[in-house]
């Protein structure tokens, strides 16, 4: 492995850094279970690749809904804020742009940051890595112009730059909804919203907002090519048949310089793999992920996952599997406190209050297939 | 510098010095501390990169240091993903193409 200036780096030769549990990841799932773990008591460490730690939070300029309890109201930026200062409050350690580039025997990871290769090993880790934005295949996808759209959203929200003027977004689930209408908000237009069902796939207060902003949602269409010489000129899209055909002569072409990929999301599993966790394909969860029992634990005793990576969800139920997995973690090597029994209990509760609405269906019969044990 | 947002009715962008790079051979501005390919992108410049078999355009995509779309050259250095590269005064940034020759 080389560092960033193309140096050669020596795993042996780095300091063995030792501490209780090790969260990697720094979103909401991964602050959360840090702080909780450290309120316990446990010495806790914090790897993030990034500047600043929110994960996606940073680039979420909306009010979340739900309770008080969920920060209703509060926009994503402000709860990155908010969780980032109990961070600080609570002092422990954070390694800012900080990649964990491997799980080795002895439960070692190796930890590159900048110029230097670390190396830790924690008595439990919690994993937050999140997910990746999907891909999908059609002509000419490789065009520049084709992004995803939470690739945009960081863009514009956290850097101030959009990358173009007019925009054709592809899938209408949550983030296919929100990220159009924070375009219109920095002044982009949004062309149309490409949904391949017959029905969208987000929220209806998303809908409807983007609805009441004109922007049309083109039911049971795909794109099946990108248009441009070197850039994105133009979006062919096509009506589909029940069986997700495209119906030939049904093709319209529409003018965008921007095509946003919103089909959905894969957790990042890559060292679960490693770490010798059981990974199965769960599609309604989110495809490959590692399988966990209710207590967030996977199938080695000493990993816990949260967030995205154990289920593709919302940043508020990314937040309770967070005080689940940190309380866990905690029991698993300091033995049940009152206080942790309580904190897990009562997220637990709150989960199967949200997971009980309709639009959770599809979530509640993925876990049902998470069985580990 | 067009392309950096100016207004937001949420936001407000704390944006570094305003310093001057290079993209092949060619003098930009852009503020330091942004990725390189924002910097890019606020300058109207999307292609990033040719593919190896077919000299095929190349944009960004995930823009969070995942997907290796975005690999360019900076100052002599093959593969920096500028999605996450930071900007620095005086920085020279190369299309790359394919997998490279440089180090």
């Amino acid at each position: 492995m080389t560092n960033d200036k193309g140096q050669v780096l020596n795993f042996a030769t780095s300091k063995l850094q030792t501490l209780d549990i090790c969260v990697i990841g720094g979103g909401p799932a991964g602050l959360e279970a840090g702080i909780i773990a450290r309120r316990l008591g446990a010495k806790v460490m914090i790897i993030d690749d990034n500047p600043v730690l929110g994960g996606q939070l940073i680039k979420q300029t909306h009010k979340f809904f739900g309770s008080k309890a969920h920060y209703c109201g509060v926009r994503g930026v402000d709860i990155a804020g908010i969780l980032s200062k109990e961070i600080k409050d609570l002092g422990f350690d954070v390694l800012h742009n900080a990649t964990v580039v491997g799980y080795y025997d002895d439960d070692i990871i190796g930890v590159l940051q900048h110029d230097k290769l670390l190396s830790v090993k924690a008595r439990a880790y919690i994993f937050a890595t999140g997910a990746s934005e999907n891909m999908l295949a059609f002509d000419n996808a490789d065009l520049p112009g084709v992004y995803g759209a939470g690739a945009v959203q960081t863009m514009m929200n956290v850097y101030g730059v959009v990358p173009g003027k007019r925009a054709v977004v592809i899938g209408s689930g949550n983030i296919g909804l929100i990220v159009p209408y924070q375009l219109l908000q920095a002044g982009v237009e949004v062309a149309a919203i490409i949904e391949i069902m017959d029905k969208v796939g987000g929220y209806y207060v998303h809908a409807a907002k983007i609805k009441r902003a004109g922007v049309p949602i083109i039911l049971k269409h795909t794109i099946i090519q990108a248009q441009g010489r070197d850039c994105v000129a133009a979006a062919l899209i096509s009506k589909v048949d029940g069986e997700y055909e495209c119906l030939p002569g049904t093709e319209k072409t529409i003018e965008c310089d921007m095509i946003l990929i919103a089909i959905g999301l894969s957790p990042l599993c890559e060292l679960l793999y490693q770490a010798g966790c059981r990974i199965d394909y769960i599609p309604e969860l989110g495809g490959h992920m590692p399988l966990h029992n209710e207590d967030m634990m996977t199938t080695q005793k000493n990993i816990f996952v949260c967030g995205d990576l154990a289920c593709i969800e919302e940043a508020s139920t990314a937040i309770l599997e967070g005080k689940i997995a940190g309380a866990k973690a905690h029991e698993v090597l300091y033995g049940e406190t009152k206080q942790g029994k309580e904190i897990a209990q009562q997220a637990k509760r709150e989960l199967s209050i949200i997971r009980s609405s309709p639009f959770e269906q599809r979530i509640v019969s993925g876990l049902s297939r998470l069985k580990p044990h | 510098m067009d392309g950096y947002l100016k207004e937001h009715p949420i936001l407000e962008f704390k944006r570094g010095k305003k310093v001057k790079f290079f993209f092949e051979n060619r003098e930009i501005e852009g503020y330091e501390g942004l990725p390189v390919a924002a910097a890019l992108h606020a300058a109207g410049i999307k292609v990033l990169s040719f593919s190896e078999r077919y000299n095929r355009p190349r944009g960004f995509f995930c823009a969070v240091g995942k997907c290796s779309s975005c690999l360019m050259e900076v100052d002599g250095r093959s593969n920096v993903m500028v999605c996450v590269e930071l900007l620095k005064s005086g920085m020279k940034v190369r299309r790359q193409k394919g997998k490279s020759q440089k180090q």
